[in-house]
């Protein structure tokens, strides 16, 4: 039961999409939570909610309305093609994009959490000692945070790798450009091919498993957040 | 007042507060903000740190306006030249004891540097620490290593908001001859907010006291003291502080006698030294009178004094009576009826006896 090159190709995909996902998250997101932890602005509740969208939307639904909007009638698409993008649906920036969406809020989340536990204060602190609030941002809210950004990375980069009806909505599952490893998966299942649906399962289970452990243990080494 | 003296003039509206002081503050020296919880001080701290926004201030210091809200000036707090220690351990933990420090010192304004990093970590004796992490320090190293970090900002005005509130008896008891080298050797001045008598005693130059959001009193800090004995502060902190010298030392009883202007107390020599500048405090419960000089009496410390005043306590059944001894002002606690079996009454020559005398510390 050997991995084809169809099976390499799709672990490839999922990797680079994980990873451009993750990083595009925390860098969005770090922003974002930052705002939703220290604002006091009547918008913070509906704007949590849409961020939270995601995790109670089924996937199929979030897949629909991407490729409604991106598509070439859509104002996504039309936006893209003035821009020389050309069309997101059925590409890997499609995915790309679909991916950061649906996995928002398990990155806004973990951060908005670690932000609210530094507080208030260290930012002061970091005032009184001439640090304008951008480079207390870095200096001070960043490193004091860094537990809240290990769990988002680990939480977007394991969901995304675990995605299925978005991807298969806007990416369409065409082989060496959006196919992944849970579509797959699914195609050989759909083809009866247990051996090779087995192979990629049973990988994509110890592949999970190991980076959880990777990550939980170079957690335990960092010094822990005091409150 | 003086060219370079600091103008601290500032009001604000909370809902069932408000905040309204004019204060000036000499170019060196610590200025203590004395008041109960609720009183304002640590707001009034935020305020002068620009961390919180009066609603009307003139701030300036050492001759640069950092709020007038009259001309719409108003310096954020990142570029105000100041030292901000705050009440609890604030030093970021995700850096080291020197790293702590060099976050200050790489944001400081350097043309000024009066105060070279080596100064600062000698004058709180933190060397040794410098390769420490923050958990591994206890309270009294964290206030010292905070005080150092807000040094290396140089600062041209050092805030400390009740920098041993969250320290235990004996690690303020540490940290005190530290506080008490900066105010002697520092070219700035220092805001120090605390409810503690002790400390104000020990530290202070000129006393602030705030209440309800608005200065009561203020002045030179004996001065001050003295007329909040008068005016009977409840508890049993009232007490006279003394200003004198270290005149005699006796071995034998290890004993040391301190004159001042109307007299001289005996005291636990605590390792003092001869013709060392030292402060006490009596207390007024410390005090009783008698009219004529006591004989075959076990108190130690005999002053002959005169009555200024007598004046209701907080207490029904006791009375404050102020005595001048020299120029020197103590305050006695003693029972009305006392006071009234031994006519007491303004310019009545009486004798003090001090069962206690203690060093402001």
């Amino acid at each position: 039961m050997g991995l084809s090159a169809e099976d390499l190709g799709a672990i490839g995909i999922t990797l680079k999409l994980a990873s451009l996902t993750t990083l595009l998250l925390l860098v969005l997101c770090a922003p974002l939570a930052w705002w939703l932890a220290r604002t006091q602005s009547r918008w913070r509740a509906p704007i949590g909610a849409v961020v939270a969208l995601p995790l109670v939307l089924p996937p199929t639904v979030l897949g629909f309305y991407l490729l409604v909007v991106l598509g070439p009638h859509g104002p996504g698409g039309e936006l893209t093609q003035a821009l020389g993008l050309g069309l997101l649906p059925f590409s890997f920036g499609g995915l790309l994009f679909g991916s950061v969406l649906y996995s928002l809020p398990f990155a806004v989340q973990p951060l908005q959490r670690a932000f609210e536990a530094v507080g208030a204060r260290p930012m002061e602190v970091a005032a009184t000692l001439r640090a304008s609030p951008l480079d207390a941002f870095f200096t001070v809210a960043v490193p004091l945070a860094r537990e809240g950004f290990f769990t988002a990375a680990i939480l977007s980069f394991a969901h995304t790798v675990g995605e299925f009806g978005v991807v298969l909505m806007i990416g369409g599952n065409i082989p060496g450009r959006t196919r992944v490893v849970s579509t797959q998966i699914y195609g050989h299942v759909e083809g009866m091919e247990y051996p090779q649906a087995h192979a990629l399962a049973g990988g994509m289970v110890v592949f999970s498993f190991a980076v959880l452990l990777a990550l939980a243990l170079l957690q335990r080494r960092q010094p822990r957040l005091r409150p | 007042m003086k060219a370079d003296d600091s103008i601290i003039r500032l009001s604000l509206q909370r809902p069932a507060f408000r905040l309204q002081v004019d204060l000036a503050l000499p170019a060196q020296g610590i200025t203590a903000l004395f008041g109960p919880s609720g009183s304002g001080k640590t707001t009034l701290l935020r305020c002068v740190a620009g961390l919180e926004r009066a609603d009307e201030a003139l701030l300036q210091v050492a001759g640069a306006v950092w709020q007038d809200d009259a001309r719409g000036l108003f310096l954020p707090p990142w570029k105000r030249p100041l030292g901000y220690v705050f009440q609890e351990a604030s030093l970021f933990d995700h850096l080291d004891v020197a790293g702590n420090l060099a976050y200050a010192q790489r944001r400081a304004d350097a043309p000024r540097a009066p105060l070279s990093a080596q100064d600062t970590i000698a004058l709180l004796g933190i060397g040794h620490l410098l390769a420490r992490r923050i958990d591994t320090l206890s309270g009294g190293e964290r206030q010292r290593v905070a005080i150092a970090r807000a040094l290396a900002t140089q600062p041209r005005l050092l805030l400390l908001d009740e920098p041993l509130a969250a320290l235990d008896r004996a690690r303020r008891q540490d940290i005190l001859p530290w506080l008490e080298r900066l105010r002697d050797e520092l070219r700035i001045p220092m805001l120090y907010v605390t409810h503690a008598v002790d400390e104000v005693a020990r530290l202070a130059d000129t006393l602030v006291v705030l209440d309800q959001g608005r200065v009561s009193d203020s002045g030179p800090v004996a001065t001050v003291l003295d007329r909040m004995n008068a005016s009977g502060l409840p508890g049993e902190d009232i007490g006279a502080l003394i200003e004198g010298t270290v005149c005699e030392l006796d071995a034998r009883w290890k004993l040391a006698r301190v004159l001042f202007d109307g007299g001289s107390l005996w005291l636990n020599d605590g390792g003092l030294a001869r013709d060392q500048r030292v402060r006490v405090r009596v207390l007024a419960r410390d005090i009783s009178i008698s009219l004529r000089q006591p004989e075959g009496t076990s108190i130690q410390n005999l002053l002959p004094a005169s009555v200024v005043s007598v004046a209701p306590d907080v207490q029904e059944s006791q009375v404050l009576v102020r005595l001048a001894c020299g120029r020197s002002v103590l305050t006695a606690r003693i029972t009305a009826r006392a006071s009234d079996a031994l006519a007491l009454a303004p310019g009545l020559a009486v004798w003090a006896q001090v069962k206690s005398v203690a060093l402001a510390q």
